[in-house]
């Protein structure tokens, strides 16, 4: 540092312990602040702007009476009626399906890989396996679920279908938040549970997961937040219907997404309000999910910070 | 049974690959150029299939890069900011909102991308395009600026879709720099900058690395908003931001309703199995660059 001092009183004085900082280091220090600062701006802005967008657009079609009670069936594309209960009927089926097989199979995955594998190989390769599987894109998942469910077994297109593909891409997202929570029960509580004599199962069942539970189900909520949004799977593994259909292992079935997508089709003004009418639904019903999930964290016996 | 469960995905990161395999091999048998070289991808005669992936590679590679290049500085900045300037408080709602960023689903990005942000990205094209056309990047494309589908306007929503994984995941690994570093850089007298410069950025160097690396696989697979905003062209890319197109998985998405013959679909399905071997790599890389220190979410 060649910084001249400019305010030392005299300039025989030896130089005092403490300098001040040089101009061109605060300048630095200030020009990282404001940028880093700016970063944080840059993000939040197209966040505001698409839900505002969003919003605007769409306020007008999901404020009309039948919007949430009734479906599309019978209602012409410039025809300014129906609303979308079929298609969230739709998103809740196949999310609720996705979650009840995702759910188990993910859960004990992580106990599994907490209470019993250790640093075992099978629980390194699982690891690795469930990171690599969160990289797979959902429309590699929808192929994957195409190629095996139904032009190998011969299945028809059905929710179900979907719903399977929804797991593929649900699974390591609750293995991951649940091997977290399952990490923050205290070995305290194991051990003395051990000390009772109780055994590794029990210990598992009456102790661990009941800690955990809160914290797990918040993971839960989150992932199904995620996999109601998907469009990939839906395009490619079930067809778009107008009216309700409760069957999920046969026909077509309307989602959120499925609609929005097959309405960008229809040019009138019925249509295009339709559309940001659902896109706002979908965004609510996601919302709704990440906020329960918020509620039951603030509930959670252990904290994950 | 709790093993039982881990074997399953295990299994399953298997099978995915061995059934895209076991499907798109017929296809590519029947395929009469070149699957890797050949711009066209014309499957509506199943006795005469003509796929190649050049112009989705091109039309992928391109729009991820690009959401790379933008999102990286910024995820950065966002990073930094959340673990060392904001206050503390509102470090966590702040964290939240860029992880609201990752909950608006991709249709919704898409709608957003092709009817406002394209429209109003639209002077910064035609600025880039009269200025900089000479340089290819920036040259005409196969299809017209005006109306907003290109792979400029992807990339720009991409880098936004992307945005909240890379910072999740620096941030990650930003907080475990260890506290005496940071202390001792201050107490050796330090400016902020300069201590996250000689601790926090050393340390966390490889983790950002890797966090981007999963932020470019998220950009390689989507499928939706790329699908919505792109204009499909009738020419192959020419290697412009201001090409339209397909990528692999929005080409694989588009054709979804006519997978009825085998012949055929298997031509999407190998498409998709190079999409699912590109995104494996670019994830493994980003796992080994890490070395452990980040997991995905």
């Amino acid at each position: 540092m060649t910084t001249i001092e400019t305010t030392a009183p005299s300039p025989a004085a030896p130089a005092p312990a403490l300098r001040s900082i040089g101009t061109a280091r605060r300048v630095k220090n200030w020009l990282a602040t404001v940028l880093v600062t700016l970063a944080f701006c840059v993000a939040v802005v197209p966040l505001a702007w698409l839900l505002t967008t969003v919003l605007t657009r769409g306020y007008r079609a999901i404020l009309r009476a039948n919007w949430w009670q009734k479906s599309l069936k019978g209602v012409l594309p410039e025809q300014f009626a129906g609303g979308v209960y079929h298609a969230i009927y739709g998103t809740l089926v196949q999310g609720l399906v996705c979650a009840v097989i995702a759910v188990p199979i993910g859960v004990l995955t992580a106990i599994y890989l907490v209470e019993y594998g250790e640093r075992g190989r099978l629980a390194r390769v699982t690891t690795f396996m469930v990171d690599i599987l969160s990289g797979v894109p959902s429309i590699v998942a929808a192929l994957f679920v195409f190629a095996v469910w139904i032009s190998t077994f011969g299945f028809s297109q059905s929710a179900l279908a979907v719903s399977l593909a929804l797991v593929l891409l649900m699974l390591p997202v609750i293995v991951r938040s649940s091997e977290e929570m399952l990490r923050l029960v205290p070995d305290e509580l194991r051990e003395a549970s051990y000390a009772l004599g109780v055994p590794k199962w029990k210990t598992i069942v009456r102790i661990v997961l009941p800690t955990a539970l809160s914290g797990m189900v918040t993971g839960v909520m989150l992932a199904l937040a995620r996999v109601m949004g998907e469009t990939a799977p839906v395009l490619v593994l079930v067809g778009y219907s107008r009216s309700i259909n409760y069957d999920i292992l046969d026909g077509n079935m309307a989602s959120i997404p499925l609609l929005i997508y097959t309405e960008l089709t229809n040019p009138e003004e019925a249509g295009v309000q339709r559309v940001w009418g659902a896109a706002l639904t979908l965004i609510i019903v996601i919302m709704f999910f990440n906020l329960l999930a918020t509620i039951i964290s603030r509930l959670s016996a252990v904290q994950s910070r | 049974m709790t093993s039982v469960s881990s074997l399953i995905i295990v299994v399953s990161i298997g099978l995915i690959g061995l059934f895209l395999l076991i499907k798109a091999v017929p296809s590519l048998r029947a395929d009469t150029v070149n699957f890797l070289t050949s711009p066209q991808f014309s499957t509506t005669d199943a006795r005469h299939l003509a796929f190649g992936i050049r112009d989705l590679l091109v039309v992928t590679v391109l729009s991820s890069m690009m959401a790379l290049l933008l999102a990286m500085p910024v995820a950065l900045g966002i990073a930094l900011f959340l673990t060392f300037y904001a206050p503390r408080q509102l470090s966590r709602p702040f964290a939240y909102i860029i992880d609201l960023l990752a909950a608006v689903p991709s249709i919704v990005y898409g709608l957003w991308g092709i009817a406002v942000l394209g429209p109003a990205l639209l002077p910064v094209a035609e600025w880039l395009n009269t200025r900089l056309g000479w340089f290819p990047l920036f040259a005409d494309g196969n299809v017209s600026i005006a109306g907003g589908g290109t792979i400029f306007t992807a990339g720009v929503v991409l880098a936004i879709m992307i945005l909240p994984i890379i910072t999740a995941v620096t941030r990650e690994v930003f907080v475990q720099t260890p506290r005496t570093h940071i202390e001792g850089a201050l107490a050796l007298g330090a400016t902020k900058w300069e201590m996250l410069r000689t601790t926090v950025l050393p340390f966390g160097r490889s983790g950002y690395i890797a966090a981007s690396m999963l932020g470019l696989g998220r950009a390689l697979g989507e499928t939706v908003a790329v699908l919505i905003i792109l204009r499909a062209a009738s020419t192959p890319a020419k290697g412009s931001l201001f090409d339209g197109g397909y990528t692999f998985a929005s080409k694989i998405a588009s054709a979804a309703a006519e997978f009825s013959e085998p012949l055929p679909t298997g031509a999407y399905i190998a498409a998709g199995l190079v999409l699912f071997v590109l995104t494996l790599v670019v994830n493994a890389l980003a796992r080994a660059v890490a070395h452990g220190k980040v997991r995905a979410r």
